[in-house]
């Protein structure tokens, strides 16, 4: 045929060999080559693996107190036994830091599970019938994201009753509106491609067009979202329990919670604020990066 | 027919003997939106397509030219849209078909190939996967047989190595090749026609020709029959039997392929024609563009659309819509009918 020369040279021009394989393989390459997506997702590990392996990490057991060296009004600070120092009722704050990670890392994970499975089916419903199916759900979506995210968070903590059950519910359902919200634009968009035309055009059934194609196209937004959505989790799990909404056991040690605790000795220990506090920024701000570069990562129109 | 309708019937070009594979008559596509003036995209195209031809369809961006191929499959969606008219296929009337018909016909009997091949296929799916998507569709053949087969059809439309191909995504492709595969998905069931949109647009000049001539091989001379949709006369000479000329919506002018560019008679055509640039002008000679813009268009209702940029400008040209007719100076016969013209004052010394 006439066409083998043009054809020989078209397989050069496109990629090399190293370069085949899926879409994932080809983002987790982009991932490697972004310093913030490195940074982001070594904080990522960094808590993860403090929450796996907190029994082994943790100098002490975190409900354990000392009450030799606590006074009222004054703690030890940081010292060789105990790197961050005693908090208010003698235990060790390291130990409660790094046992802490556990609870926020569970809370998050639960929640945003919550939110992105129901948020997903409701905006797949919506996106894939449109119509009445549609409006019901995004007038519904539109009603939750009316309320600020917090107070609805903190309106069903209460409902529920003070729990850390009853948090990630809480959060979850917060999350329910973004997740319907975002998956249902992806899909109405994706619907419109070209690609989504030439398949229809050549005879493949509705049904089909959405879940094989416009379906998993509409996801790389979500996957972003879900990153992003564990670490305001994280951020609202601790207000919930700031706020006294969390667990009534004061044995558990939650950031958010000690954070509040320690509130009432700002003045004379502010030390004891500060390393809950850190721990928050720094876990939160390793889902966000990791999250903003997978966005970059996911992009098909970067993509190339 | 809308009022006030032309005062003479227009001639349906490329209309011969026998029944022809595609039957479009008076159609006509208005988009409408609330709060904005309605647009008709499409006003009362009519033209046949035989068995086995291939039938040019030109125009500018916005002339309706892809409008009237996307109404005739049924792929416009029903908001907002409203088409009348018939188009009929093999006897068939598409318009009225419902829609699990149309979706069988689809692929199977009717095949598009779409402009832009970097986003006509999933990015998320493999070449093969979308391949054999149409087969388990249409001809019911799954695993190693769908798998074969889609590996024969990528060699039909010149992709080597088409095993391996099956298993890349498109974006390891480039663009040339992606066209291949949607030519290859388009032919996959050997369709009696199919609609090329601009196949050629988005691709850069040598890989343009490439894709042209696979056109030519694959379906120019089968039975397959073939509406090549572009705005470059230039891909329409290689290939077309016929070629019908749009303007805002209407045919301006049609004529079998060597007629139309020895001797176009609508000033639009002729006006497309002068301003191609020819190499064999003498150097530092300017271009001939058409003056004005396609939006700057008359409502066909109040005369010739094309009036407000045509440099053959008669007192004619306004009040009411000029028909569709026999081409002046053409031959007689069978040839006559052949060449049709919509305006008053049409080119004399096609030049």
């Amino acid at each position: 045929m006439s066409l083998s020369g043009a054809e020989a040279q078209e397989t050069t021009l496109s990629q090399p060999e190293e370069a085949r394989g899926g879409l994932l393989r080809d983002a987790v390459r982009r991932l490697r080559r972004s310093p913030q997506a490195i940074v982001g997702a070594t904080l990522v590990l960094l808590f993860v693996f403090v929450a796996v392996f907190a029994p082994w990490l943790a100098p002490y057991s975190p409900t354990a107190q000392d009450l030799s060296q606590v006074r009222p009004g004054s703690f030890p600070g940081p010292s060789a036994e105990h790197l961050l120092g005693l908090d208010q009722l003698g235990r060790d704050e390291l130990s409660r830091i790094i046992y802490g990670a556990r609870y926020s890392l569970i809370i998050g994970i639960v929640s945003v599970t919550i939110g992105a499975t129901v948020g997903m089916a409701l905006g797949l419903l919506a996106g894939a019938f449109g119509g009445w199916v549609d409006s019901l759900v995004m007038r519904g979506a539109d009603i939750m994201l009316a309320v600020p995210s917090l107070l609805l968070a903190i309106g069903i903590a209460a409902l529920l009753g003070r729990s850390i059950i009853s948090v990630m519910i809480a959060i979850g359902v917060v999350n329910i509106p973004v997740f319907a919200r975002l998956l249902r634009g992806a899909m109405l968009s994706q619907r419109e491609s070209d690609y989504a035309l030439a398949s229809r055009s050549l005879g493949v059934t509705k049904g089909r067009v959405v879940l094989k194609h416009v379906f998993p196209n509409s996801l790389a937004p979500v996957i972003v979202q879900a990153t992003l959505a564990l670490a305001t989790a994280i951020t609202e799990a601790a207000g919930l329990a700031f706020l006294g909404l969390g667990s009534p056991d004061p044995s558990i040690p939650e950031w958010g919670r000690m954070l509040a605790e320690t509130n009432a000795y700002l003045a004379s220990e502010p030390l004891l604020a500060l390393w809950p506090g850190l721990a928050i920024v720094i876990s939160v701000l390793g889902f966000y990066l990791l999250g903003e570069a997978l966005r970059e990562a996911l992009d098909p129109k970067l993509r190339r | 027919m809308t009022a006030p309708g032309p005062a003479v019937a227009d001639a349906v070009p490329g209309a011969g003997a026998g029944t022809p594979l595609l039957e479009v008559r008076d159609l006509q596509v208005t988009f409408s939106s609330r709060g904005r003036r309605p647009v008709k995209a499409v006003d009362g195209v009519s033209l046949d397509v035989a068995a086995g031809s291939t039938v040019g369809i030109v125009g500018e961006s916005g002339s309706g030219k892809s409008v009237t191929s996307l109404a005739a499959l049924g792929l416009l969606g029903t908001r907002g849209v409203q088409v009348s008219g018939s188009v009929r296929f093999d006897g068939e009337d598409l318009l009225g078909m419902p829609e699990a018909e149309l979706r069988a016909l689809r692929g199977r009997e009717i095949a598009m190939v779409f402009q832009d091949p970097m986003s006509s296929l999933n990015p998320v799916l493999t070449v093969g996967r979308q391949i054999t998507e149409i087969l388990e569709r249409h001809r019911g053949l799954k695993g190693q047989d769908a798998r074969d087969r889609a590996a024969e059809l990528l060699v039909s439309v010149g992709i080597g190595d088409a095993v391996r191909r099956l298993r890349t995504y498109p974006h390891q492709l480039s663009g040339g090749m992606r066209q291949r595969v949607m030519i290859a998905m388009a032919l996959a069931c050997e369709p009696r026609l199919l609609i090329a949109d601009e196949p050629t647009t988005a691709l850069d000049v040598t890989i343009s020709a490439q894709i042209l001539e696979l056109l030519r091989e694959l379906v120019v001379g089968s039975q397959t029959a073939l509406v090549l949709i572009t705005h470059d006369l230039g891909v329409v000479a290689g290939l077309c039997d016929q070629v019908h000329v749009m303007y805002s919506g209407r045919i301006v002018e049609s004529a079998p392929r060597r007629p139309l560019f020895a001797d176009p008679q609508h000033p639009y055509t002729n006006g497309l024609l002068a301003s191609v640039p020819r190499l064999d002008q003498a150097r530092g000679t300017p271009l001939l563009p058409i003056p004005g813009s396609p939006s700057d268009t008359l409502p066909w209702a109040e005369g010739c659309a094309f009036a407000p940029r045509c440099t053959r400008q008669v007192p004619d040209c306004l009040g009411s819509p000029p028909a569709l007719l026999p081409a002046r100076g053409a031959a007689r016969g069978a040839a006559r009918e052949a060449h049709l013209v919509r305006c008053v004052n049409p080119v004399e010394d096609g030049s």
